[in-house]
């Protein structure tokens, strides 16, 4: 499976339908084509490619771009450990030690189990909570080596399935723009005044803003 | 030391356990702002939010209200793009502002789009932040259901659809143009500036208006109170309360909002409702005031006030509202390799001076701290900071389409000029350094006194 489903492919209609220009909705859809296959496959792209209206090697050139996307396959938990400056002074890089003894891998690599990736990363805005990790991009906070070995069993044992969904799905809720509260989008070739402003112009009896 | 009884203007719904609700927002003020600005004209509104002296809280500190003013007239559509992408190192406020008390953020954007005229807004939300997505989406949903974002907003003739979009991990995407790009499904590298501002020619090339989380936090508190109550606060050119975090080596790391301009990095690191002070039986070495693209501060400076102006005669800035702490047992060195690696990784590799150049730095500090380092290297270091940023003044001096090359040469210049010993421990002897430095905290000037920077203070501080 790496073309979109026919669930998946209504939502990313849906997804596209939000933008003036189809191709803003490059990046959304690569999302949703991890979510559905846990990392982002050549087909997928090449139905994104499709669906915005561009070619594959765009869509593989925005992709290969951003940290988040990977194109082979990672574990079903991705454990992200920051290392950056509020949390190596507070042990992160001794935490990510930690991970890899725990894990038996280096970062940036996977068990062979295929449960765990586990990757040294740039500040996940925790600063405060030193040192801090994400797993499938949830937050743990100011985490001890027993804390991180208690989310690792937690974790294989299935006991976080309800918080911590695969690899690749981030947001639960989505948004929905009901049919009769929308506004519609602004196409940029139309250059009209917004009638707010207009009917303000006028009542000032000006020339408007 | 001070702590001001200045209202919560952006976090007073923090402490509540269903903040984020519809519910509860609007049982607490919500959308009171967006209805006050309703009953307002448009360039009324823009006036209000100019009264309040407002800056931008993203890190240039830009006013809000004269930025809205830089869109050509008689150009449309124009949209408005809101910048989630918080990933500045130290930075942590948006993301919770976003998690905590999204309405707030909506009723803000609602505000900004009612003034300016803007007929789309895209709200732009870090990738890793799955949480924050969640709890937007939700209130995108119900503020849709309730009447207030979509069409005919509160039984009136402004209607604006907000698009949630996410990012998938790159620091650059902060910058604006490198923002806009990546909102256009592309690699997210920055553009030109000029022609390619974005209040002229933005997204889709049309005017578009980027504003910060935090900023647009501010406006339904402005809109309700109004703008003379905002400006109110603070001190000359720093007007309201900002947030900023205060992580490390404290005794209570956390995230604070503070009466802008009058606050003192004293207060912020030590006051016990603050920072607590440093942690047991140590003391303060340095701190970074403003994200990982600020120069370093030291104990001198700590009586400086959190004013824009007054921090930038220092030669640093308040940037992003990041204050990082260390005490005596940070290895300098050590601090400085992890501040350049960052930059090293995130360059988007558009500019052979931050592409080459942070990819050096990172590849002569790895050599120093390894015990591999030659005596010239603390000069090499210099002079590669000195060819991204000439000079290593402050303000800075680019020679780069964006920021970040320069960025990274504020921790290399801090570490060597304040910290030369530590360095040449490594390199096993004295080094020279021929490099001429001009940025005032590289250099270490004495810290001009209040009276110097003749700033109007209150009594306390």
């Amino acid at each position: 499976m790496a073309r979109f489903t026919d669930a998946n492919l209504a939502t990313a209609l849906e997804i596209v339908s939000r933008y003036p220009i189809a191709k803003s909705a490059t990046i959304p859809l690569l999302h949703l084509a991890q979510e559905q296959d846990g990392y982002v496959t050549d087909d997928a792209m090449e139905h994104i490619a499709e669906l915005v209206g561009t070619t594959p090697a765009q869509v593989l050139g925005t992709c290969s771009f951003y940290e988040m996307f990977k194109r082979e396959p990672v574990g079903r938990y991705a454990i992200n450990i920051c290392t950056n400056i509020a949390c190596q002074i507070m042990g992160g890089e001794e935490l990510l030690h930690h991970a890899e003894e725990k894990l038996g891998i280096r970062s940036g690599s996977t068990t062979p189990d295929g449960l765990f990736t586990v990757e040294d990363v740039e500040c996940i805005a925790a600063c405060t909570e030193a040192p801090c990790l994400q797993v499938n991009y949830r937050y743990r906070h100011r985490i001890t080596h027993e804390e991180f070995d208690q989310l690792v069993d937690d974790l294989a044992a299935g006991r976080l399935d309800d918080e911590v969904p695969p690899h690749g799905t981030l947001a639960r809720v989505r948004q929905h723009i009901p049919a009769d509260r929308a506004a519609g989008v602004a196409d940029p070739t139309v250059n009209v005044e917004p009638v707010w402003l207009a009917i303000a112009a006028a009542e000032e009896g000006g020339d408007g803003k | 030391m001070t702590v001001t009884d200045a209202p919560k203007i952006v976090t007073s719904r923090w402490d509540l356990d269903d903040g984020h609700t519809i519910e509860r927002y609007l049982e607490t003020g919500g959308y009171e702002g967006l209805r006050a600005a309703l009953a307002k004209a448009p360039a009324d509104v823009t006036e209000e939010v100019k009264s309040a002296s407002l800056l931008g809280r993203g890190g240039a500190g830009f006013p809000a209200g004269v930025k809205w003013g830089f869109c050509p007239p008689g150009v449309f559509p124009r949209y408005l793009v809101v910048n989630g992408d918080e990933s500045e190192p130290g930075t942590y406020k948006d993301r919770i502002l976003m998690e905590r008390d999204p309405h707030q953020l909506i009723e803000g954007i609602l505000i900004a789009c009612y003034a300016v005229g803007c007929s789309q807004a895209f709200l732009y939300v870090r990738g890793e932040m799955a949480l924050a997505q969640e709890r937007i989406a939700q209130a995108l949903n119900d503020a849709y259901a309730a009447g207030y974002v979509g069409k005919n907003i509160c039984g009136t003739d402004f209607s604006l659809d907000i698009v949630l979009h996410w990012g998938a991990g790159a620091y650059i995407v902060g910058e604006e143009t490198a923002l806009i790009e990546s909102l256009e499904g592309n690699r997210g590298m920055p553009r030109l500036k000029p022609p390619f501002f974005p209040a002229a020619k933005g997204l889709y090339m049309q005017p578009t208006i980027v504003n910060n989380v935090e900023t647009l936090s501010n406006l339904p508190w402005i809109l309700t109170n109004g703008g003379a109550a905002f400006a109110a606060l603070g001190a000359e050119n720093s007007k309201g309360t900002r947030i900023f975090a205060v992580s490390g080596h404290v005794k209570n790391p956390g995230v604070y909002e503070v009466e802008f301009g009058v606050t003192t990095f004293r207060d912020l690191i030590y006051a016990p409702v603050y920072g607590g002070g440093i942690r047991g039986g140590h003391e303060l070495k340095a701190f970074i005031p403003g994200g990982a693209s600020a120069p370093w501060l030291y104990p001198e400076h700590l009586d400086t006030p959190l004013e824009a102006a007054t921090v930038g005669k220092l030669g640093t800035m308040l940037g992003s509202g990041a204050v990082v702490v260390f005490d005596e047992t940070t290895d300098m060195v050590k601090a400085a390799l992890r501040l350049v690696r960052f930059f090293a990784r995130e360059s988007c590799g558009k500019c052979t001076p931050c592409r080459e150049g942070t990819s050096w730095l990172e590849m002569i500090l790895e050599r120093i701290l390894d015990g591999h380092g030659r005596p010239e290297d603390l000069n090499l270091l210099m002079d590669v900071a000195d060819n991204i940023s000439v000079g290593l003044a402050w303000p800075p001096t680019q020679t780069t389409i964006c920021p970040l090359g320069q960025s990274a040469t504020s921790p290399i210049a801090s570490a060597v000029m304040r910290f030369r010993d530590e360095f040449e421990a490594y390199l096993g002897g004295p080094a020279e350094m021929t490099v001429e430095v001009k940025g005032a905290a590289f250099v270490g000037k004495p810290t001009p006194t209040v009276q110097d920077l003749s700033l109007e203070t209150t009594a306390d501080v």
